[in-house]
């Protein structure tokens, strides 16, 4: 080996401190690039080999009733490819041991065979058996939530008749990736299920013998999905179709597909932002390794070495530190990316994940990690061969101070001479002290960044369940029911408050775009559901016009005063103008509301509503569930601590593993920024240090000169982190706005002490790291060598 | 003893009208003032002068370490002032060995890889372990710098300065930082390689006693040449002592 790589080797151990501090600053940005985009990645691409393997369909409309013999009609619309009619009913279900309600879907299967569309996969057992009227397949995570495995019996309640079925097998489908009842926000997999039947079986149960009430539909290649839903929609109104729609309305693949924007935009901010500090840092980093030899490039330039030779061993040494960083980066991002999958596997039920490392972004990685480095050694080598080495190999020159204000100043006459160093110091060095500065403070934000979301989400938890969801317990009705049923759920057991609610749903749209939801009818001023507007007051709902979400409001283009084209789903389809009167702000989901009477005109229907919110006595809850049970208007029963519970679950999770994952790499790179800081400030000034001890200060006087730098430096980087952090927050609030919920731009103090407390913590514990070498400094060499 | 001045007075380096001014902020400063001087192949010269008269910055230039203000430095035919950084490369790869006054040794590398850092790119060099053996140090091939005392960490320079059998040998200070004991094992090492390869050498110092082993003496005061002396005999460095 030269003896010049061998050099290179020696250094890059001597330098190990530095150089896995400069690997792991490295390491984390890559890390959040390859987490983010692989988990990205992944999630999408098993979605699209699922939908193709299993033939998920593209439109889906749901129906009263029609002849079977429509099927037909429907598969000659041109521009359809297979058309797939199904019996779909709701049911309520109860496994053994289990108290509370528990919600199903029925869905019906060709009898003793796979649909064309929608196929299922069979995770356990198998299809229910032909002509059997007493077996289902249920979902897996229903299956899994209540420990069912095939051969284990339920009881459905089918037009409320108690039916004991037996469990065939467990299955996955392309249309309930996300399992998702209907109403919710969120899984809830112990009380909601998918169940597969016979179609004969359940037809026959449900009145529907030869007739279907769902159909899902596939298109041919470059066939227009609007102009087969219209036809789709002529054809089937007669029947009572509430409207076909493609897959951006259908609830599985819309979560689905909220998620992977969500991710799309932490894919490209998250990267952009660790990736971006730590090419800043690995080129500061990076330079002031090389500065520290600029003594060693001047010797061997003086025996003749190039500044090539020069420019190629300091390549090699980025090189090999970048190497480093890029195997434990993409290494630790991949593992890290797998358990994330997996994470998201939890919500989004694929039959397995599809996981691959892109090249290209391992490309982009190592472009990125080698560009920045090669950019800050490229500066610092040249700095240091553009030198005559005679100069570079002088002693140190005593830099050039100048009386200024901190002589003048009063405050000047009280410092002593080790803090008058320090200011000096910090002041000649005014460039390197901000880069320090910048660098610490660059890694405090990302460290803002990292934990700002953990309150922020409490913080709209907080709003949307202590704040506006004030009920504990929601029932849905079958049907519209008269408004008087109110009166009659007060006298259940353990019921405080009732509060009847109107439900429509409808396809809001406006200037070419267009969203399907649901109008909430309430009370002007309703007890448990409460509006809030965007200064957080509450607010009352006008006697008159349409109150929207505000980022549904946006997402329409429409403001109050405007309006809103209404299109009714339920009972007598109509198109209506309505007129937008206010907009509210919400945290979670995105809604439309009305005054209920004014709902009920629209309407045109008398004081109907479709279900109550209750609030109860929860020691009585099971009491109250068996009165419930036995009122048959009753679709479902909705627990809202349950539905608070599972989102923040669901946060906890997807989100803030991600950020904890993150905050920990922020962490990391802020220890590796500090420690680094310290290292070279120690190196800088290990001679004059050497020197202030032969002349007799303590070892505690020296030390305060390299402490009191360094404290310097820290105090000033912990607000410019927190301004950066504030402003990264902000921008990662704004990215990350989705219709399922928009963290709200909220960091609290305790997040501002947690980021300040991150940068002081990592700070001193390098210090603590550079303390032993202080101890360990030999004022003789020190003061003999010069490198 | 015949001096190598003497028959054939081959100049080697030459330069006139030498100036070197340094800028730092509002100082000015003129190291050199005007050096007009000539050195001769084969030949020992010592350069004496207080402190700050200009000897680093003179020998620096001749080394082609760094670059005059002005006037003209020739070596051979080469014109080092007008010279190229690639061109002053090549000069220094194949013709300079420089020893530097604080030593300068690589601390990552011992005694054997400081010496053969310089053969590597040498055309050529010497054994590495000859080199060190010439001045004494077979017995520390392997020692890291900081294992070494100062005497021998100079003495591992003078090795690595001549490994390469360059034509001219600089020496800044060589015994500035030692003992007169050690001083003198260094100052045997470089006349001993002067005499045995024939190499031109130039060596600083402000110490009168050292020139006295030279053929000739050059005296530099506030930036100029003030005296030049030439030794009728050249003692051997065991017979000074300071
Ligand atoms: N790089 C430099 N920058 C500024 N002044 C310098 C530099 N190098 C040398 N000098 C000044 O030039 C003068 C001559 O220096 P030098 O040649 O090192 O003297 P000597 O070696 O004779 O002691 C001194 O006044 C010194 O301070
Ligand atoms: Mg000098």
């Amino acid at each position: 080996m030269r003896i010049i790589h061998r050099k290179l080797l020696r250094d890059l151990i001597s330098l190990k401190g530095q150089v896995t501090a400069i690997a792991v600053v490295l390491a984390a940005g890559v890390m959040t690039l390859i987490i983010a985009v692989t988990t990205l990645d992944a999630i999408s691409l098993t979605q699209d080999r699922f939908y193709g393997d299993y033939r998920f369909a593209d439109v889906f409309v749901d129906l009263k009733r029609a002849p079977e013999g429509l099927a037909e009609r429907l598969r000659e619309i041109p521009g359809v490819d297979h058309v797939e009619t199904r019996v779909s009913a709701p049911v309520r279900v109860e496994v053994p041991g289990y108290p509370d309600p528990i919600r199903g879907k029925l869905l019906s299967i060709p009898d003793g065979r796979q649909p064309t569309l929608n196929q299922l996969h069979l995770r356990e057992g198998s299809l229910p058996e032909p002509g059997r009227d007493d077996q289902m397949l249920i979902s897996e995570p229903f299956s899994e939530a209540h420990d069912l495995r095939p051969g284990d019996t339920l009881t459905a309640i089918i037009r409320g008749r108690l039916t004991t079925m037996t469990v065939s097998g467990v299955a996955l489908s392309p249309e309930f990736v996300y399992q998702i009842g209907p109403a919710d926000l969120l899984p809830d997999y112990e009380r909601f299920g998918v169940l597969w039947m016979n179609r004969r079986a359940l037809a026959n149960a449900f009145g529907m013998d030869g007739a279907f009430n769902n159909a899902v539909i596939s298109l041919q290649e470059e066939a227009d999905a609007a102009s087969v839903i219209d036809a789709v929609d002529a054809l089937l109104t007669r029947y009572g179709g509430t409207g076909a729609h493609d897959r951006d309305d259908q609830a599985s693949h819309q979560f689905l597909s909220m998620e992977l924007d969500q991710l799309r935009v932490m894919a490209i901010f998250l990267p952009t932002l660790f990736l971006g500090v730590a090419a800043f840092l690995l080129n500061v980093l990076m330079g002031r390794i090389v500065r520290t030899q600029r003594q060693q490039v001047a010797v061997l330039k003086a025996f003749g070495y190039s500044n090539g030779d020069m420019a190629v061993h300091y390549g090699l040494l980025t090189g090999l530190i970048v190497l480093i960083g890029l195997v434990a980066g993409v290494g630790l991002g991949a593992w890290a990316a797998d358990a994330l999958a997996a994470v998201y596997m939890e919500y989004f039920r694929f039959p397995a994940i599809s996981f691959r490392l892109q090249p290209q972004v391992l490309l982009l990685a190592v472009a990125v990690a080698s560009g920045a480095a090669a950019l800050g050694t490229f500066h610092a080598v040249r700095g240091a061969v553009s030198l005559p080495p005679a100069e570079a190999m002088r002693p140190p020159a005593p830099e050039t101070f100048r009386q200024g204000w901190l002589e003048r100043s009063r405050l000047g006459r009280f410092l002593d001479q080790p803090t008058r160093i320090i200011v000096r110091n910090l002041l000649r060095h005014r460039m390197k002290s901000g880069l320090s500065v910048l660098g610490v403070g660059l890694s405090g934000a990302l460290l803002l960044v990292g934990s700002y979301q953990f309150g922020a989400v409490d913080d709209m938890l907080d709003k949307q369940y202590r704040l506006m969801h004030t009920m504990d317990v929601s029932l849905y009705f079958s049907e519209p029911t008269s408004a008087h049923a109110v009166a009659g759920l007060l006298h259940k057991p353990g019921v405080h408050f009732v509060e009847g609610f109107r439900s429509v749903p409808v396809r809001l749209a406006n200037d070419g775009r267009d969203y399907r939801t649901t109008i909430l009818g309430m009370d002007a001023e309703p007890q448990l559901r409460r509006l809030i507007d965007t200064r957080g007051q509450r607010q009352r709902l006008p006697r008159e016009g349409l109150v929207l979400t505000d980022y549904l409001a946006d997402y329409l283009g429409v403001r109050p005063g405007g309006t809103v084209r209404v299109e009714v789903m339920e009972g007598h389809r109509r198109t209506l103008e309505v007129a937008l009167a206010a907009t509210v702000s919400e945290p979670v989901g995105v809604s439309a509301y009305m005054e209920r009477r004014a709902l009920n005109n629209l309407m045109r229907e008398g004081p109907a509503i479709s279900g109550v919110w209750l609030l109860t006595d929860e020691s009585r809850h099971a009491e109250l569930y068996d009165a419930l049970w036995d009122a048959p208007r009753i679709a479902s029963i909705g627990l809202i601590g349950e539905a608070e519970a599972a989102i923040r679950d669901y946060i906890d999770d997807t989100v803030l593993v991600m950020m904890g994952v993150l905050l920990l790499l922020a962490g990391s790179i802020t220890f590796a920024v500090a420690y680094n800081n310290a290292r070279i400030a120690f190196a800088e000034r290990a001679r004059e240090l050497a020197t202030l001890r032969v002349l007799g200060y303590t070892r505690g006087e020296v030390g305060w000169i390299l402490l009191g730098e360094i404290a310097a430096l820290t105090l000033l980087a912990i607000p410019l982190g927190w301004l950066l952090g504030t402003g990264f927050a902000l921008a990662l609030s704004e990215a990350m706005s989705t219709e399922l919920f928009r963290v709200p731009f909220v960091i609290t103090p305790r997040t501002y002490a947690f980021g300040a407390a991150g940068v002081l913590v990592a700070t001193a514990l390098s210090v603590l790291l550079i303390l032993r070498r202080l101890r360990g400094l030999d004022m003789v060499s020190a003061l003999k060598t010069v490198e | 003893m015949p001096h190598a001045n003497m028959p054939s007075r081959q100049v080697v380096f030459a330069t006139q009208g030498v100036t070197k001014v340094y800028r730092t902020g509002e100082m000015i400063i003129h190291a050199l003032r005007g050096v007009d001087l000539e050195l001769y192949a084969g030949e020992l010269t010592v350069m004496l002068g207080a402190s700050g008269s200009g000897k680093s910055t003179l020998l620096n230039i001749l080394g082609g370490l760094d670059s005059a203000t002005d006037g003209q430095v020739r070596y051979g035919d080469q014109d080092l002032a007008s010279g190229s950084d690639r061109m002053l490369t090549a000069y220094r790869r194949d013709h300079v060995g420089f020893v530097f006054q604080f030593y300068n040794l690589i601390s990552s590398l011992t005694a054997r890889e400081n010496v053969a850092i310089v053969t590597e790119i040498s055309r050529n060099p010497m054994r590495p372990e000859d080199a060190l053996e010439l001045v004494g140090m077979s017995e520390r091939l392997d020692h890291f710098p900081s294992q070494l005392s100062g005497g021998e960490q100079q003495r591992v320079a003078i090795a690595r300065a001549i490994a390469k059998r360059p034509a001219v040998l600089l020496c800044d200070e060589p015994t500035g930082a030692l003992d007169s004991r050690t001083g003198i094992k260094v100052l045997e090492a470089i006349a001993h390689v002067n005499r045995e390869l024939h190499t031109t050498t130039a060596v600083i110092t402000h110490n009168v006693v050292i020139a006295e082993m030279a053929d000739r003496v050059v005296r530099l005061s506030d930036g100029r040449v003030s005296d030049v002396h030439v030794n009728a005999h050249r003692k051997s460095p065991a017979e000074l002592s300071w």
